[in-house]
């Protein structure tokens, strides 16, 4: 079955290269450029994998993580911080609140798809 | 003539004098207008001390062994000095315990011990109840006396009189009945009697005006001054010797005995305590009294050796007693109406005492004795009763017809054996006993129960044994074989040269003994065994009372706590439930509070209700009862001395650190504002960093994605290779621009900036501008609408900086306008001495708050985590950096939904203008 | 509360003091003289003019202090 990725982001330019990168290898996807509309996309459609940005409008990421992680219903979904902020601080807070990686930006496209295999194979 | 009659209505009409003015301070005092307030009648009141004693016993005294009745008066002179400390304390810790009398003050500091403040009232009483006679013995006298004016008799011996004849027992019983309506109307929680005092100090003023109009009768009257008087005594042999002690060391011993006897009376005497310490309204008058009440014992005693020394020279055959010649000598010399005042004034000296006395020694007699046995006598079931106050109010009148006898009893048994004087000194004696365990209490805090009760009983034995017994035995109903033998015969047990102490008088050999073996046991019992917690705790709050400030100190020892309802009710049973339920109603009103069942039942509330009932009941019963009450957990000694030890600490520790802790407050706050300020900027530093930071990775995540994307495979589609790279081109922009305006504004805060500064007209830069951001204005539909004035003169500034500023300014302006609706307004005008520039915009406008904030670096309208921000947040700072280094100002006008409107000045550049308008005119 | 002064308490133990030395065995001997005053008899002056004197004293003492 297609896996389905959810990509979270508010800066459009970042979105497109994601959808291009995940469209390519494969998966189904997703987007939405603020908090909110990241939380109302899993709801309508639990995706096995999100890609998230922690600078976000109306619900940042780290609430987003928080709220996904809440619901017993969607655990099995694997969150994947993106964020420019790469401090210790925020990386203990984001696996803290539950996220599965984290990943500093910018990336490397190969590294980024290795993460997203790996994590989806292992489901 | 002054008969029987007259003499008895004057009596009874001087005594309702006194009793007038005792009622009706009584009533001020309820009504809250106290007319004791005062610290000249405080003085006044003192003299009680200035008994019948004074009024006729000085000079019968002086008239045997001349000078020798000084010390009594000289001993309070110097003991004054040392009030200031030494009373000025004891009325503090008085206040504070709620003490009422002689007997509580002892118990209370012994441990609230029952036992002891028994022990003490037994003292007293014994030891005043001599004291009383010579009272009833003066009275009686003088009114026999005058009795048989213009003849003088001197009264019969009291023995020979029977009893129904015998004027002392009707004055007794007067005396009883009128201290009874006196002081026992009603209870009071303080024990004070205002109206009595006021009365006490009427009664010295009648003391004093009568006696000195006697001596000055006797001194300017009968003969011509004093040294007519004493001329003639020079002639006599015998009034000589007068003039001079004799010159033995038993004499100077006597002398000094009696000084320090008088010491320690004037302050332990039950009526002195009473109103020197009890009765007192205000510390502060103790300053007049210290030499208010000196001054007035000089004044009585001025006439005294005159006096005597004129009953001498008048009645030489020695047939009149010379206690009486205070009397005498006006009547020898048909003075009625003189007389009659020295009859009152002798009078007054009586009664005052003996009313005062009394009072006291009932008081003592009802909570220290009486109600401590009564309240543990389970068959009488007094816990259960409602209302106590009027059993409280009967013992007390009880004690005092009961005292008042007794007085009498002696007076008939002893009284004949000792001039006036003597009796006096023997009371005397006997309140001395309480100096070692009232003054250790306040200035040593080792001293314990057992200390002070072995004292005083020691003390009490000796006494009794060197002074009392003899006394009975020299009026015959002991055998005087005991006095000249000794007990059972033994030598050394003589009663009055103990041990073969011999060569001293007869006051001094018992007060050299009694001292002797009160302040030994004292000393030694309460060495013998540690205080224990309640002895400890009473021990600190009476040593350390001036620095204790507040009497709350007392309710850190009750851990218990007591409804108010249980608490009402049993003081209720002994102030009565209205008096209960008034003072209960003042206490939560100081507190703030309006009603009695406002009330938290905790520790202050217990210690309210047991001071209160210890002015009822004395100190210890009132603990035992309030105890029955609450429900306590006992402290242990350890916990009392941990508080007791952190409180001194605390006090000690405090000075220091207060002194301390205003330097540091002064040195932290600076540093406080420093680090403030540092954090801030810590803080913004971070913010900045962070966005930077952000700012700076995201355009390269897109530039990296997108390269690698298109590295990976060369095969991607063409319409997304021209996409990704379009977007690789603008990103890569992105970022030069916010490097440059960083780097920009570092170059402009330091100084490092370049400027080409030149003659510039405005006009021409805001139209390049709008120019250059026309699509900008297209993409989002703005309307922009300009206002150009025609000739704006020129100004001294960098082009393209302000073209920069322009741009900032112009695309913030478009970037805050909604969609379609947007409305942008540019105008330029002449502004006084200035250019302006102003740039309007119809977007939601800028709240106060945040008017201040967009102007600050990296800070924009919104928060940085919900709304993303637009730009860099330099632009404002950027473009106010550069106006004001040409001189000018850059601000913002606006309301929350009201639009925004941008703008800076920049001075004319005048020079140049001229210059320029020269140039035109060409 | 009344302010303890501690100079004046002070100055009235040292009239205290004072006191117990004129008022004493030494003083008193160096009196016990006949002889007459004005009038009076000379330890009988003396008495009573060191009495005023002392009361004087505690006078000056307590009105002087600083309230």
């Amino acid at each position: 079955m297609t896996k389905r990725i959810l990509i979270v982001d508010d800066e459009p330019n970042i979105v497109v290269s994601l959808e291009f990168l995940m469209k390519r290898e494969g998966f189904d996807v997703a987007v939405a450029a603020d908090g909110e509309a990241a939380l109302k996309s899993v709801e309508e459609k639990r995706p096995d994998l999100v890609l998230l940005d922690i600078m976000l409008p109306k619900k940042n990421g780290f609430e987003v993580c928080q709220t996904i992680r809440a619901n017993p219903e969607w655990q099995s979904v694997k969150i994947v911080m993106l964020t420019a902020k790469g401090r210790d601080t925020e990386v203990a807070k984001g696996t803290a609140l539950g996220a599965d990686a984290y990943m500093t930006k910018p990336f490397s496209t190969k590294d980024l798809i290795a993460q997203v295999r790996q994590m989806l194979d292992a489901a | 003539m002054l008969q029987g009659w007259v003499i008895a209505s004057i009596s009874f009409a001087y005594l309702g004098v006194l009793f007038a003015i005792a009622y009706f301070g009584d009533k001020r005092a309820d009504a809250g207008r106290s007319i004791i307030a005062n610290p000249t009648i405080y003085a006044l009141s003192l003299a009680v001390y200035c008994t019948t004693w004074t009024f006729y016993g000085s000079v019968g005294r002086a008239a045997s062994t001349g000078i020798g009745f000084l010390p009594i008066y000289l001993g309070p002179t110097l003991m004054a000095g040392l009030w200031w400390f030494v009373m000025l304390k004891i009325i503090r810790i008085s206040k504070a315990n709620r003490i009422t009398s002689i007997a509580d003050f002892v118990s209370s500091r012994y441990g609230k011990s029952q036992l002891l403040g028994g022990l003490v009232t037994i003292i007293a009483v014994v030891g005043i109840i001599p004291y009383i006679s010579l009272q009833l013995k003066a009275i009686s006298n003088s009114f026999t006396i005058l009795l048989h004016y213009p003849e003088i008799v001197m009264p019969a011996r009291a023995e020979a009189l029977p009893l129904l004849q015998d004027s002392a027992l009707y004055i007794a019983l007067i005396l009883a009945a009128f201290t009874i309506l006196f002081g026992t109307r009603h209870l009071d929680a303080t024990e004070r009697h205002e109206g009595m005092v006021a009365a006490i100090a009427f009664e010295s003023i009648v003391k004093l005006i009568a006696f000195i109009a006697v001596g000055a009768f006797v001194t300017f009257g009968i003969y011509n001054g004093f040294g007519d008087i004493f001329d003639r005594a020079e002639a006599v042999p015998k009034l000589k010797a007068l003039m001079t002690v004799s010159d033995t060391g038993a004499s100077y011993g006597s002398w000094w005995s009696l000084t320090f006897l008088s010491m320690l009376s004037i302050m332990f005497l039950p009526r002195q305590f009473q109103i020197s310490v009890v009765e007192n309204v205000n510390e502060r008058h103790l300053t007049r009294a210290i030499w208010l009440f000196p001054l007035y014992l000089l004044l009585i005693n001025i006439f005294v050796l005159p006096i005597a020394v004129g009953g001498l020279l008048h009645f030489p055959d020695g047939s009149v007693d010379a206690d009486t010649f205070v009397l005498t000598l006006p009547m020898a010399e048909r003075q009625e109406a003189l007389a009659l005042l020295v009859y009152i004034g002798g009078l007054s000296a009586g009664t005052g005492m003996v009313i005062v006395e009394t009072i006291a020694l009932s008081t003592m007699v009802c909570n220290d004795l009486v109600m401590p046995v009564l309240l543990r006598w389970k068959a009488l079931r007094l816990q259960e009763e409602h209302d106590l106050s009027g059993l409280l109010l009967s013992i007390r009148r009880w004690a005092i017809a009961v005292i008042l006898l007794l007085g009498y009893v002696y007076f008939r048994a002893a009284g004949e054996a000792y001039a006036l004087v003597g009796i006096g000194l023997i009371s005397f004696a006997a309140v001395a006993q309480f100096a070692p365990a009232i003054i250790g209490g306040i200035y040593w805090k080792g001293g314990t129960r057992r200390g002070a009760m072995a004292g005083l009983t020691a003390g009490f034995a000796v006494w009794t044994y060197t002074l009392l017994l003899p006394s009975f035995a020299k009026s015959g109903w002991l055998s005087l074989d005991f006095i000249s033998e000794g007990l059972f015969g033994i030598g050394l047990l003589k009663p009055q040269q103990l041990f073969g102490l011999s060569g001293l008088g007869e006051i001094p050999h018992s007060l050299f003994w009694s001292m002797l073996a009160n302040i030994g046991c004292y000393v030694a019992f309460s060495l013998h065994r540690r205080p224990d917690v309640v002895e400890a705790s009473q021990g600190t709050l009476f040593v350390d009372a001036f620095r204790n400030t507040e009497s709350a100190a007392g309710s850190r020892f009750w851990r218990g706590s007591a409804q108010v309802h249980d608490l009402l009710p049993l003081i209720g049973r002994f102030l009565g439930p209205e008096r209960a339920r008034d003072a209960f109603l003042a206490y939560a009103r100081r507190r703030g509070l309006a009603s009695i069942d406002a009330l938290e039942a905790n520790a202050d509330l217990v210690h309210f209700a047991e001071t209160l009932l210890a002015g009822a009941i004395g100190g210890a019963s009132a603990r035992v009862m309030v105890a029955s009450v609450v429900k306590e957990e006992p402290l242990g000694i350890d916990e009392v001395m941990n508080i007791l030890d952190e409180a001194s600490q605390v006090r000690a520790y405090s000075k220091q650190l207060e002194q301390k802790s205003r330097e540091l407050e002064a040195a932290t706050a600076g540093l406080r504002a420093a680090n403030e300020r540092l954090k801030e900027l810590d803080r913004m530093k971070d913010d900045f960093m962070s966005t930077v930071t952000h700012e700076l990775r995201t355009p390269l995540t897109s530039i990296r994605a997108f390269s690698e994307i298109l590295f990976e495979d060369p095969k991607t589609d063409l319409t997304d290779r021209r996409k990704f790279l379009a977007i690789i081109v603008k990103e890569t922009e992105r970022l030069t621009r916010l490097i440059n305006q960083v780097l920009d504004m570092a170059k402009i805060e330091s100084g490092n900036a370049e400027w080409h500064t030149a003659d510039v007209g405005l006009r021409e830069i805001i139209e390049e501008s709008i120019a250059a951001t026309s699509s900008l204005f297209a993409d989002k539909q703005v309307a922009l609408d300009m206002a150009l004035a025609g000739e704006v003169p020129m100004v001294r500034a960098d082009r393209d900086r302000l073209i920069q500023v322009m741009l900032n300014l112009l695309s913030n302006a478009v970037k805050f306008c909604k969609e379609g609706a947007g409305r942008v307004t540019v105008r330029l005008g002449v502004d006084g001495s200035t250019v302006r520039v102003d740039v309007a915009d119809n977007g939601p406008g800028i709240s106060e708050a945040d008017q201040h904030t967009i102007f600050e670096k990296f800070r924009q309208v919104g928060d940085t985590m919900t709304a993303k921000p637009q730009g860099t947040g330099l632009g404002l700072p950027i473009s106010r950096q550069i106006i004001e280094h040409f001189g000018g100002r850059l601000w913002v006008k606006s309301g929350t939904g009201q639009g925004a409107t941008f703008s800076f000045s920049l001075p004319m550049n005048r020079e140049a203008n001229e210059h320029h308008e020269e140039r035109k005119a060409k | 509360m009344m302010k303890r002064s501690i100079v004046t308490g002070q100055r009235l133990v040292a009239a205290f003091l004072l006191g117990c030395v004129l008022f004493n065995y030494p003083l008193i001997a160096l009196f016990n003289k006949p002889g007459e005053v004005f009038g009076i008899p000379l330890l009988y002056f003396y008495l009573f003019g060191a009495w005023a004197l002392l009361i004087g004293l505690m006078v000056w003492a307590i009105e002087r202090r600083k309230e």
